[in-house]
């Protein structure tokens, strides 16, 4: 069971208290209408489904009830990082240094 | 006592005996025995046969990697355990304990003919043997296979027993209790950091309690031994934990423990819990679980009699057992040697020390000359004889590679040893990446994922001298790594037994190999020449050479066979070890009974069961429950006499023709509130909410972003910044996490607010004609006449003294009226309807009445009627979607192509010709009855019911192109014959005019 560190609560937590919520940065398009069939499937569909750093969404649903963000090495399973919702992508390259 | 316990040897108890029975007859040990170290005190060696042959067996090891002494135990009703390790189980007054897998016993089990017919039971022997015909695989293969399949026999009875669970967060967890992990434990314990040594063992000590000739800082090993853990015991921050396996090794230093607590006692505490999971988080982990002593492979190396020489050292050290008077010993290592010489010292007369190594070290040969051991050097084994006991051993000489003249060997015990495997089952849980010794044939541990240290045999130091000392260096590490500052003591040790060996593949023979029945994975009945038939047969990798021969898939996990089959399978291919490969070990690392997986989570507290306030006087008046998500709800309300089918009509004719009373309680509510609450409900919803004005009520429709229906309910407007949502039953956390979705991350700038508040209120309907005239006299603050508060009105007010929301709605119909109070009134609002109401024959009626209601007038239930894959469209909803909007959740999708192609499945009525049958929910639908099979079906039954106000059966469907076929006939077929209906497109059975419920 993994430790999460929810950055609302800054605190590290049981994975129990988290729900999985898909991946990051996909922003739900202004105005879907002006999609192309093409491009609104890929908003609904197309994930990127990485082997290594994924950025992806957490709910700590059974805590602050918050949606964070988080960077997680999809290999070994481990987080990177985890931040606000409204806070930008982190750079990757400060982040995969030899985790512990 | 017979003959083989020695007296005043080893560490149990002589003055105490223990009365135990064996396939029901009564043997006497010693407390401190374990089942195995008792049966073999009294000459007991067949133990147990194997799975797949029925080859009689005797017990191979003294520790949790036994693979053949297998039983059953047994403590009263509900307490019996399939497949108890005879050699972890400690013997306790009254014990019942059976062998297994035979019939009709032991020394004589029919099913050894398998044995004879080998040849079908080889490699893959499943995957060639039961593939045709056809015909067979339900009706012989698989009945068959079954029958025969597992070990031991499931318990029939619940368990009887209680299990616990526990968190723990310690500074350093070390895993094993010999030399290396009493070391680390002492180094870390006196830096004063907290500590968790755990050990699967009744005692801790692991190597010592066998080698107590060992001498450590001037003290004889057990000397050195109890007063190591007499300091531990008195550090406050040190717990010491024996009977407690370490069982799996999760991120971030997460190891989960199971305790053994009571199995070991005569008359366990009355309450007290079998067993206990921990879950612990430690900052630093010390893995010190030791060594494995592999076998060695040769033709009937599983005869009864035949174990490992470091367990004939255990059993003789540590309980006073000696396994055989005239024991031959096989090896490849020199730890074996001490064996025999221990053996040689309590009086046993070993007859050959075999070692398959041309030379050795003189020391070890010179010893045995002196003691009168025949050693012969550079030979090979290539058979046993005995039927239920091993009586003789084939050894040959070794000429240019090839085995020679053989030789018989009288005996009786044969304690072999093909090396040691350094045990990191639980590294391997973390992913941490194992390393080919090249020096020393075996793997160590490489890359490490978490903050571990492996110390003492795990690293393949064999020596008790440098495990102490490697235990102390991991444990003062682990104690820095945690901010304290230690340091690692310094052991002085003498007599110890160091040693060296090769690893080899199977043993050469002078027979055909074919023949040969040298056994790799004793529990699966692997051979040698399974694997090397594997990989004749194509397997390349060792995970398909697993697979396919089973071999490590049992439930030793492989701790005896892995390396023995891997070597065997490398040789085949002509690779080397480290290019073939490892399986990977999962937890857990010894089998754990589910009880201590489930925990306190057992019976009522499984799961949770939630009640409405109104649950009581339902229980109390006879309902039938039903679940319904974690809720348990009223189905239906029996008077006596009645069944199911009686009663639900006679609660269905109460509430048309008068009135009838439902608990809605469990609906899912959310209360959304906010200066841009009607922004949201635009958003999220497909309905149209500006123009709803404050106390009216609407339809809400929801689809997920795909389009597909995901929920829907009534909400109500209740001021201009406030709607009362409620969901499905079953809907609510998921309807309110979705929402919470689109609020936090895609509208953070929307000012709205939104809380649960399911249980909060409770709601009564009251459904029926004279739902109104019952009603009237308890609301104050409010005209519910027809004018002043028609079909889909909300207002708040006060019933029967009670704050209230009251909305005036249907799910049946009928006149109909939901009133929500805070639940603590629920109950006394019910009451008080319930007494008002006999004037007017109330009629209580549960959610089966309520489904029939609803479907008589066509209403959908989300996740009955529809599956995830129906739009608005196909389920005719398409009402209910604001048309003008410029955007909702899920409008996008409406369009796109597949959306609103043909072909799509829609929600219609089905009648079914012969009026009295009721169609199957569930049942598929075809066209044509005729076709041959497989038939094309063209959609299924969701919903179907018996209607006491139609006088016929009615049913819904979602049938390719439906609405289409308004009047066609349809077939359904039936393991009775196929059944005809006629579809209509509209669902609305009863009153479509809806003149009912605008009474």
């Amino acid at each position: 069971m993994l430790l999460i560190h929810c950055p609302y609560c800054e605190q590290d937590l049981p994975e129990l208290e988290f729900a999985y919520a898909g991946e990051a940065h996909i922003a739900r398009p202004a105005d879907p209408s002006k999609l192309t069939d093409e491009e609104w499937r890929d908003f609904l569909f197309i994930r990127t489904n990485p082997k290594g750093v994924h950025f992806e969404r957490w709910r700590h649903v059974n805590g602050c009830a918050r949606f964070f963000n988080a960077v997680r090495e999809t290999v070994g399973d481990k987080f990177l990082a985890t931040y606000r919702a409204d806070e930008p992508r982190p750079d990757i390259s400060s982040l995969t240094g030899d985790a512990k | 006592m017979t003959s083989y316990r020695l007296q005043g040897r080893g560490r149990v108890d002589h003055g105490k005996p223990v009365n135990f029975t064996f396939d029901g007859k009564t043997y006497q040990g010693l407390a401190g025995d374990t089942l195995a170290s008792a049966l073999l005190a009294n000459g007991v060696h067949l133990m147990g046969r194997s799975f797949k042959y029925h080859r009689p067996r005797g017990v191979v090891s003294a520790g949790s990697d036994e693979p053949n002494a297998l039983m059953g135990t047994r403590r009263g009703p509900g307490r019996f355990e399939p497949n108890t390790r005879a050699t972890i189980q400690e013997i306790r007054e009254g014990l019942e304990a059976a062998s297994q897998n035979r019939w009709p016993s032991l020394a004589f089990d029919m099913g050894a003919i398998n044995d004879n017919l080998g040849s079908l039971f080889s490699a893959g022997f499943y995957y060639k043997t039961f593939m045709w015909p056809r015909a067979f695989w339900d009706r012989v293969y698989e009945p068959v296979i079954r029958n025969a399949a597992g070990l031991g026999v499931s318990p029939t009875e619940p368990d009887a027993d209680s299990y616990a669970s526990r968190f723990a967060h310690v500074d350093v967890l070390v895993v094993g209790a010999g030399p290396a992990g009493l070391a680390a434990a002492l180094a870390a314990g006196r830096s004063g950091a907290s500590v968790m040594l755990v050990d699967e063992n009744a005692e801790v000590g692991g190597t010592l309690l066998s080698e107590p000739t060992v001498v450590i800082d001037g003290q004889p090993a057990w000397d050195w031994l109890a007063a190591t853990v007499a300091e531990l015991d008195g550090l406050a921050n040190v717990q010491v934990m024996p009977r407690t396996t370490a069982i799996g090794y999760y991120h971030q230093n997460l190891v989960g423990l199971a305790q053994r607590l009571t199995d070991h006692l005569a008359a366990p505490p009355e309450g007290a819990p079998r067993e206990r999971m921990w879950k612990v988080r430690a900052k630093e982990v010390v893995l010190a679980q030791g060594a494995l002593e592999k076998p060695l492979v040769f033709d009937g190396n599983d005869r009864p009699g035949v174990m490992l020489a470091s367990a004939a050292q255990t059993y003789l050290n540590r309980y006073g057992v000696k396994v055989g008077d005239r024991p031959a010993i096989v090896t490849a290592h020199d730890s074996a040697w001490h064996a025999a010489f221990d053996l040689a010292g309590a009086g046993a007369k070993p007859v050959v020390i075999v070692d398959m190594r041309a030379s050795v070290d003189p020391a070890l040969t010179d010893r045995a000359h002196a003691l009168g051991i025949e050693a012969l050097l550079g030979r090979t084994v290539t058979g046993t004889a005995g039927r239920l006991r091993v009586t003789s051993l084939r050894v040959n000489r070794m000429e240019g590679g090839k085995a020679g003249e053989p030789r018989d060997i009288g005996c009786d015990a044969v304690l072999m040893c093909g090396g040691w495997t350094p045990c990191l089952h639980l590294f391997s849980h973390t992913q941490g990446k194992l390393a080919w010794d090249e020096a020393l044939q075996v793997y160590l541990p490489g890359r490490k994922t978490e903050a571990v240290q492996i110390a003492g045999a795990g690293r393949g130091l064999w020596s008790i001298a440098a495990s102490l000392g490697d235990g102390a260096n991991a444990g003062a590490a682990a104690a820095r790594d945690v901010g304290l500052e230690a340091e690692a003591p310094v052991f002085g040790v003498a007599a110890d037994r160091t040693g060296s060996g090769i690893t080899l593949k199977e043993l050469p023979t002078d027979r055909d190999p074919a023949k040969a029945k040298a056994f790799i994975d004793f529990q699966n009945d692997v051979t040698a020449k399974d694997i090397r038939l594997a990989v004749r047969e194509g397997m390349r990798s060792i995970e398909h050479v697993k697979r396919y021969t089973t071999n490590g898939m049992a439930t030793d996990q492989g701790k005896m066979s892995n390396i023995n089959g891997l070597m065997i399978a490398s040789d085949a291919l002509g690779k080397a070890p480290p290019q073939v490969g490892l399986t990977t070990f999962r937890p857990p690392y010894s089998p754990t009974t589910f009880g201590t997986f489930a925990g306190y989570h057992q019976d009522a507290t499984f799961e949770v069961t939630r009640k409405t306030p109104i649950d009581p006087w339902a229980e109390a008046n006879g309902a039938v429950f039903e679940p319904v998500a974690l809720w348990r709800r009223a189905w239906f309300f029996p008077k006596p006499g009645e069944d199911m089918h009686a009663a639900v009509g006679r609660e269905c004719r109460g509430a048309r023709a008068s009135v009838g009373i439902f608990d809605a309680s469990t609906l899912g509510k959310i209360e959304v509130v906010g200066p841009d609450a009607v922004t949201f409900m635009e958003r999220m919803y497909t309905n149209p909410w500006a123009k709803l004005g404050v106390g009216r009520c609407r339809y809400g429709l929801l689809l997920g972003e795909d389009g597909f229906i995901r929920d829907d309910g009534v909400i109500g407007r209740i001021a201009e910044d406030r709607f009362h949502v409620t969901t499905t039953t079953g809907g609510a956390a998921r309807v309110l996490n979705m929402m919470e979705d689109y609020l936090q991350t895609e509208w953070p700038d929307l000012k709205v607010w939104l809380t649960s508040t399911t249980e909060q209120w409770a709601v009564v309907a009251l459904q029926g004609p004279n739902a109104r005239k019952l009603l009237e006299p308890f609301v104050e603050g409010l005209d519910i006449s027809a004018e002043a508060f028609p079909h889909m009105a909300v207002a708040e007010c006060t019933v029967a003294g009670f704050p209230a929301r009251l909305f005036r709605v249907s799910f049946t119909g009928e006149l109909g009226f939901e009133v929500n109070v805070p639940a603590r009134h629920g109950r006394a609002l019910w009451e008080t309807l319930w007494q008002a109401g006999q004037q007017y024959d109330i009629c209580p009626y549960g959610t089966e009445t309520m489904h029939v209601l609803r479907a008589e007038k066509g209403y959908i239930i989300v996740g009955q009627d529809t599956d995830g894959t129906l739009t608005p469209g196909d389920a005719g909803l398409t009402w209910a979607i604001g048309k003008a909007k410029p955007d909702f959740v899920g409008k996008r999708s409406l369009t796109r192509p597949d959306m609103v192609a043909k072909g799509r499945k829609q929600l219609v009525g089905l009648l079914t010709e012969d009026p009295k049958v009721v169609l199957q929910e569930g049942a598929q639908i075809v066209a044509d009855p005729a076709q041959p099979k497989p038939m094309t079906m063209i959609g299924h039954v969701t919903s179907s019911y018996w209607s006491d106000a139609l006088g016929r059966s009615i049913a819904m469907a979602v049938v390719v192109d439906g609405r289409e076929r308004d009047g066609q006939t349809l077939h359904i077929p039936m393991p009775g014959g196929t059944i005809t209906a006629k579809v209509v497109k509209s669902t609305a059975f009863l009153d479509p005019e809806n003149r009912r419920l605008s009474a």
